[in-house]
């Protein structure tokens, strides 16, 4: 099976409320997916009808081509951590473990060895109800790893981590995806996936804003502008004109190109022999990428609910 | 597919993971044996050998009591006239006239009075006279019997336990009955008529190790009256003796008859009896009147008995407490998991919700099972030996009866834990589901041994769940005893397997409800 996970044109309502509607987007092997939009735009619920867990009133979703409800040991093939506080509080991490191992039909090894992996060696065996929130993650990311699975999917893994496990989570991420694995990641704020998704779903209002890699976003939300450093400027314009890009002298030896990427830039002066000092892309931030993108949609943020006020 | 023995050792794992859970089991399984062996020592018995005799109590006031062929405990008293029957053969007899007394009791008889005084002209139901053959004139011989009776027509019975209706109606002289008994080796026929010349058989008894030499003749026999008054939350009883006198003739004796003369003497009797120990015979030629009080029948609890008894599930008093215990930790085994949003995880894991709910089941119904074995065993064991010191008579029975006893209790709490996963799964929460679990598993039994009328009770323990608690009933209901058959008593209205049925038929039908609502619901 390959390690996808293809959401299509699914639909779900609680009550009079439309939670998902014709949600669509595929995640594919060996990319960190973002799955981003503000609170109640439809992350969890989307996840929950991938694991079957929702049914969904009309389209589906299919995990390696198949219902994740017909996989034989789904753990096995996809590991999944909607809600770190979903533990029963007097139980140890480790036997929290142990019973989901066997329910894949693992031997108990599976256990220590996740443990080590989650960076929880030694709290194994205190109660899950006396971790931090920090921790209750690290155990979620644990059980998600038991079945050594192919496809990955966090609900808002970033929720409660310190610095230091921000940073640790973020490696983590990186170093399942270089592995080939498919992973999907939730997060309301776009900041915590700088430096971690290739990909991004963009959601509101239960549906599909922008589905697009992370260079492609910036790269549009930086207008698409490099700002070239060099002595040979009538050479450069005309080799970058001829190339299909506007250039336009912002200094005495400054060239702003739109048109071009920073890569394609460096390949049509090479190729022309043409000497410069810098090629540097105008980068916009994940997050001002993100502001820039749902700026046009403002009714897809979160509507302030009476809950705030509580 | 995940297959089952998986899923069961994932649960398992839960389980007795949560140290809880695990107490509350062991706590459960503490207060079914504690409270069973409070309850067995609650109760003392004394006694007096004789009216001015120093005061016993505990085992020195426990009465021997006869031993039937089935092995159970049997009143065996009443008046017999009778001869050797040394090998096949019949006798026939009319009998056509049957009168008796019977004290309300209440009365004391005072020194020097007679147990007659004071009481009232007529028949109890089962008062009994007829003929009989029987191995041996020691309480608790194998007979067989035809009689007729104070209420209930012509019968036979024999072996204490086996009655089958023969004519109706009261014998008289305008009505007489002929009633006849054949022994062709230990087979015994029984036949009755109205006119003596057109037999029909009643029954036939076998009456295994009958030996060659039995002895046969007329016998009567009157139990001990009671009345039953009802009132909120029972009833209760006053019993008193009484005592039948019948006119037989035209005895006839066919077949190997040594033809020894006629004997008449009390059998069984002594101070224990439900009889007057008033008897005795006249004879005319052959025509006989005889007088006989006592009872020739199995004991059954309760004041019936004449003498302080108990039974195997007496100390099993305490399982209804331990059950309490049980179905909370069975439903919080659920819905626990619906309360740390943990249901999404076992579903994420074993996405098969029904075998999911299965695993749950078996998980819960094992250790419950275990539970409820160990608390009846030990309440057994250590129970029964204080209610026997206290002066109670065990009535015994087979060792199949025994382990259906303590094995169906076990089955009992496991059945009503699997109820209470069901009602979990159904209802989603703590509270709701551990009410719901108490309210239709505990609570009707509850009420129905203590407060409810015995006709509302019945109804309770035919309906609910709680009918499984029959299940726990070791001495059957007879109707050729008159006893007062309540749920306070021990009796149970459903019978032993059909109120078990119930029980499970609950189980079952909650399963499927819960796996429906599993199913179809949002996780």
């Amino acid at each position: 099976m390959e390690a996808t996970i293809e959401v299509d044109r699914v639909r779900k309502r609680f009550g009079r409320a439309i939670a998902l509607d014709g949600m669509t987007f595929t995640v594919r092997p060996g990319l960190v997916t973002g799955f981003v939009g503000p609170n109640g735009a439809g992350k969890s619920t989307t996840m929950r009808v991938i694991l079957g867990l929702d049914a969904p009133d009309d389209g589906q979703a299919l995990v390696g081509g198949r219902r994740y409800e017909a996989l034989a040991h789904p753990m096995r093939f996809l590991g999944s951590l909607l809600d770190a506080g979903a533990l029963q509080p007097s139980r140890s991490a480790r036997n929290h473990l142990r019973w989901l191992a066997y329910s894949q039909g693992l031997p108990a090894s599976r256990v220590s060895d996740v443990i080590e992996q989650a960076g929880l060696t030694g709290v194994g065996k205190r109660k899950a109800g006396g971790y931090s929130l920090g921790m209750r993650q690290r155990l979620g990311i644990a059980a998600a790893m038991l079945g050594d699975p192919a496809i990955l999917m966090l609900d808002e893994p970033f929720n409660g981590l310190d610095p230091e496990g921000i940073v640790w989570m973020r490696g983590f991420l990186r170093s399942l995806a270089r592995q080939g694995r498919a992973v999907l990641v939730s997060s309301h704020l776009m900041s915590e996936l700088q430096d971690t998704a290739d990909h991004l779903v963009i959601v509101g209002r239960g549906k599909v804003i922008a589905d697009t890699s992370v260079a492609d976003l910036v790269a549009a939300a930086s207008g698409d502008r490099v700002t070239l450093r060099t002595t040979a400027l009538p050479a450069a314009m005309a080799a970058l004109e001829c190339a299909g890009a506007a250039a336009i002298a912002t200094g005495p030896d400054v060239l702003t190109i739109s048109g071009l990427s920073a890569q394609r830039v460096v390949t049509v002066l090479s190729t022309d022999g043409v000497q410069f000092s810098e090629v540097s892309a105008h980068h916009a931030t994940l997050e001002q990428a993100y502001m820039e993108i749902t700026r046009d949609a403002v009714d897809f943020r979160a509507e302030p609910t009476p809950e705030v006020a509580r | 597919m995940i297959s089952g023995v998986e899923l069961v050792r994932s649960e398992w794992v839960k389980f007795r993971s949560v140290r809880g859970w695990v107490i509350g089991m062991i706590l459960a399984a503490l207060l079914t044996l504690l409270l069973g062996v409070f309850v067995a020592g609650n109760g003392s018995i004394g006694c007096q050998t004789s009216p001015n005799g120093p005061v016993l109590s505990g085992k020195a006031c426990t009465p021997a009591v006869p031993i039937g062929p089935g092995g159970e405990a049997v009143t065996d008293s009443f008046y017999f006239v009778r001869q050797p029957l040394a090998g096949n053969g019949s006798i026939t007899v009319r009998v056509t006239s049957l009168t008796g007394m019977y004290s309300n009791g209440g009365q004391q008889v005072q020194a020097g009075q007679s147990p007659l005084a004071g009481m009232t002209k007529g028949l109890v139901p089962w008062s009994k006279a007829g003929i009989l053959i029987t191995a041996g004139t020691r309480p608790g011989s194998a007979y067989a019997a035809m009689l007729v009776t104070g209420g209930h027509g012509v019968r036979m019975q024999y072996d204490y336990t086996h009655d089958t209706a023969g004519l109706p109606g009261l014998a008289s002289a305008a009505a007489p009955r002929w009633l006849r008994l054949t022994r062709s080796g230990d087979v015994i026929t029984g036949y009755d008529s109205t006119d003596g010349t057109h037999w029909a058989v009643v029954g036939t008894a076998k009456l295994a190790g009958l030996p060659a030499a039995a002895q046969a003749g007329m016998f009567v026999t009157s139990p001990l009256h009671t009345k039953t008054e009802p009132f909120f939350g029972g009833s209760s009883a006053q019993s008193g003796p009484s005592q039948a006198t019948a006119v037989f003739d035209s005895v006839s004796l066919r077949g190997d008859w040594p033809r020894a003369a006629w004997t008449g003497a009390n059998v069984g009797g002594g101070k224990y009896s439900p009889g007057t120990g008033i008897g005795g015979f006249h004879q005319a030629g052959r025509g006989f009147t005889v007088t006989g009080s006592g009872d020739v029948a199995p004991v059954v609890p309760g004041a019936a008995a004449g003498f302080p008894t108990t039974t195997i599930e007496q100390p099993l008093a305490g399982v209804f407490v331990g059950l309490i215990v049980i179905v909370v930790v069975a439903a919080m085994f659920v819905t626990a998991e619906y309360r740390r949003g943990l249901i999404r995880v076992t579903f994420a894991a074993s996405p098969r919700r029904g075998r999911v709910l299965a695993a749950k089941a078996v998980v819960v119904g094992l250790v419950a099972f275990v539970i409820g074995l160990v608390g009846s065993v030990g309440a057994i064991m250590l129970g029964l030996p204080r209610l026997g010191n206290e002066g109670l008579v065990l009535l015994p029975v087979s060792l199949l009866t025994e382990a259906r006893v303590i094995v169906g209790t076990a089955a009992l709490v496991a059945l009503a834990a699997v109820l209470a996963v069901a009602l979990g799964a159904i209802l989603r929460r703590s509270a709701a589901a551990v009410t719901a679990a108490i309210v239709v598993i505990v609570l009707p039994y509850l009420l129905a041994v203590t407060v409810l009328p015995v006709d509302v009770a019945a109804w309770v323990l035919r309906l609910t769940p709680a009918a499984g608690f029959a299940i726990q009933q070791s001495i059957p209901r007879y109707p050729q005893v008159n006893a007062i058959y309540s749920p306070a008593g021990g009796y149970y209205p459903a019978p032993v397997w059909v109120g078990f049925a119930v029980l499970c038929g609950y189980a079952v039908v909650a399963l499927l409800a819960a796996v429906v609502l599993l199913r179809r619901r949002d996780a």
